[in-house]
């Protein structure tokens, strides 16, 4: 497995990435370099493992599913990078 | 009057209590220092008002015999803890600007023992490097330097701000986080102790998310005794965060008897790695003596799979911080640089807004966790995972503790390692296995290198057993007494 150009482009757009064309070749570069060491994983028999979900066997604990908080609409759009009238303001999304 | 600044946090905590000096005397010991280190650009933010006013207020609790385990402990946090009404930044031009309304789990659980927050410390950009080179707010810089060398050399990283600032006595003890290593790999390459516990015996909430399943809060200090009183503080369950494990927090301190009479100790053989300096592998052999000379039994192990922890770990981390980092979108806080529509919004202020290395990492797991691939390389990756923490369980049916190596080589020059990926992953080679497996490890300074610089030992432990580790890790502490100190060249 390889990853050109266009498989950079693609991967940063699902990323919401912004990548400059003329990095497209030294991220493909870069990626194939990291994904090459890590085809070493390869060689190791993995048939018969069920993969690792948790790193410590334990029993998720229970709380009462109860509203705890609430009624902190400053303090929610404090950090806002613009808002207005209480809410959010952001780009357009539907015409 | 000795310096207040030298004294342990434990020394400290008594004096404070017999009211020997007050807790405004050491807070103001260490802004001054703080002030006169800055060229080592230890902390991001500065919290000299904060810190005088809860000084203040330990002095009140303390005259009345009051006070919590860290009464007037000045300390200095990672800046991956969100702290309210301070700026929180990872180390991250997306996080511009941001102030949260909310606390830790962890930092609150010190500021509710009396502790005083002397600032948020430098660390690489959201935790994602090892020599602390990838923060938006510049490099920190070792206080260690080569024996007649002015050469500037990195911390180590993620937690490098909190390793430097503990050596160079700009703070009496810190917070870290270490999902590869992050807080064992500093603390090597400073000459501090560093653990990080078991997964889920720390509270994840509020702390910035890197990889979930790795991430673990620990502390970092001077001593060992230091780094147990300041565990037993951190630690503990969280309703807010239903990975971390409700069990009782054991007296860390305590558990610091000196004795580990038949203890047993596993050497393993796969961390011997080619090219490690004469001096590292000398100073693993002295360790397992002086471990056998207070009693201990050694004994060789293997752990298998070793070899393939790093490449494993390289996937699963970017995995999980490709999901993480998602919420960074310009919206609700942080930066945000306007485009055309909502998408190139998101592109611009997330391309503005993370720096190189944590755009290639979330670039490789949205790689191997998109379609066609999860199979490939994720799912490859967590199954080696099983049999990295098969390696230990079945280790652990024959020793209590296992000893390593905590870094490949001492601190190295800032800017030596960067077009480099691979070998700057190499630093944590014998870090990264334990947080795969969820497993505590603790770093002790235990030497210097050929050229002057410390070099530190680990040890690991059962799950939740941080107490021999701390017990182990005692004994090492006491015969390598390690009293090297870093000369005060920033103070010019």
């Amino acid at each position: 497995m390889s990853v050109d150009t266009d498989t950079v482009r693609r991967i940063a757009r699902l990323a919401r990435l912004a990548i400059a064309d003329e990095m497209l070749e030294p991220m493909a570069k870069e990626l194939n370099i990291i994904l090459a060491w890590a085809e070493q994983l390869n060689e190791v028999d993995t048939s018969a493992v069920e993969p690792m979900t948790s790193a410590v066997q334990t029993t998720l604990k229970k709380r009462p599913d109860s509203v705890t908080d609430g009624h902190v609409q400053g303090a929610v759009l404090r950090n806002a990078p613009l808002a207005e009238h209480g809410f959010f303001v952001v780009p357009k999304i539907v015409e | 009057m000795t310096d207040l600044t030298d004294l342990s946090l434990a020394e400290a905590r008594d004096g404070l209590r017999a009211r020997r000096f007050s807790a405004l005397e050491l807070t103001d010991a260490y802004l001054t220092a703080m002030a006169a280190g800055r060229e080592l650009n230890c902390y991001i933010t500065e919290t000299p008002d904060r810190a005088r006013d809860m000084a203040r207020a330990s002095d009140q609790r303390l005259a009345t015999g009051g006070g919590g385990a860290l009464e007037g402990i000045p300390l200095g946090i990672k800046d991956l803890f969100c702290t309210k009404d301070v700026l929180s930044t990872a180390a991250s031009h997306i996080l511009d600007g941001f102030i949260p309304a909310y606390e830790s789990t962890v930092t609150a659980n010190l500021w509710n023992a009396g502790a005083v927050m002397l600032g948020k410390l430098n660390l690489d950009e959201f935790a994602m490097g090892s020599s602390n080179e990838t923060s938006f707010y510049g490099p920190v810089i070792n206080p260690w330097r080569r024996a007649g060398d002015t050469l500037k050399l990195v911390p180590g990283g993620s937690s490098g701000g909190s390793s430097a600032a503990i050596a160079a006595r700009l703070c009496l003890a810190a917070t870290g986080t270490d999902t590869g290593g992050s807080i064992r790999q500093p603390a090597a390459f400073t000459g501090i102790v560093g653990l990080k516990p078991t997964y889920g015996r720390c509270s994840r909430w509020g702390i910035v998310a890197f990889a979930s399943s790795l991430d673990q809060a620990g502390p970092m200090a001077r001593t060992v005794r230091d780094t147990a009183i300041l565990l037993g503080v951190m630690a503990g369950h969280d309703p807010k965060d239903s990975t971390s494990v409700d069990r009782p927090v054991p007296d860390y301190e305590a558990a610091l008897t000196g004795n580990i009479k038949g203890l047993r100790i596993g050497i393993p053989a796969e961390y011997r790695v080619d090219g490690m300096p004469q001096g590292i592998e000398s100073i693993w052999r002295k360790g397992a003596k002086w471990l056998e000379d207070a009693g201990a039994e050694i004994v060789e192990i293997s752990l298998p799979h070793t070899k393939y922890a790093l490449p494993a770990y390289y996937i699963v981390a970017p995995a999980e911080a490709s999901s993480n980092l998602a919420r960074y979108d310009g919206m609700r806080y942080g930066l945000r640089v306007a485009g055309k529509d909502l998408t190139e919004t998101y592109e611009r202020s997330r391309s503005a807004g993370f720096g190189a290395e944590v755009k290639r990492r979330i670039l490789i797991g949205t790689y191997v966790l998109s379609a066609g691939y999860y199979d490939a390389y994720y799912l490859r990756a967590q199954r080696v995972r099983t049999l990295i923490a098969s390696d230990f369980k079945a280790a652990f049916e024959k020793v209590d503790a296992i000893l390593t190596p905590a870094t490949p080589s001492p601190a190295f020059a800032l800017g030596a390692r960067n077009d480099d990926p691979i070998g700057m992953f190499l630093n944590d080679v014998f870090t990264v296995p334990a947080n795969l497996a969820g497993l505590p490890g603790i770093s002790v300074p235990a030497g210097l290198s050929e050229d002057g610089l410390p070099l530190g030992l680990q040890l690991l432990g059962r799950a939740f057993d941080e107490e021999t580790l701390l017990r182990a890790a005692g004994v090492l502490e006491e015969a390598a007494a390690f009293t090297a100190r870093p000369a005060h060249w920033w103070r010019t």
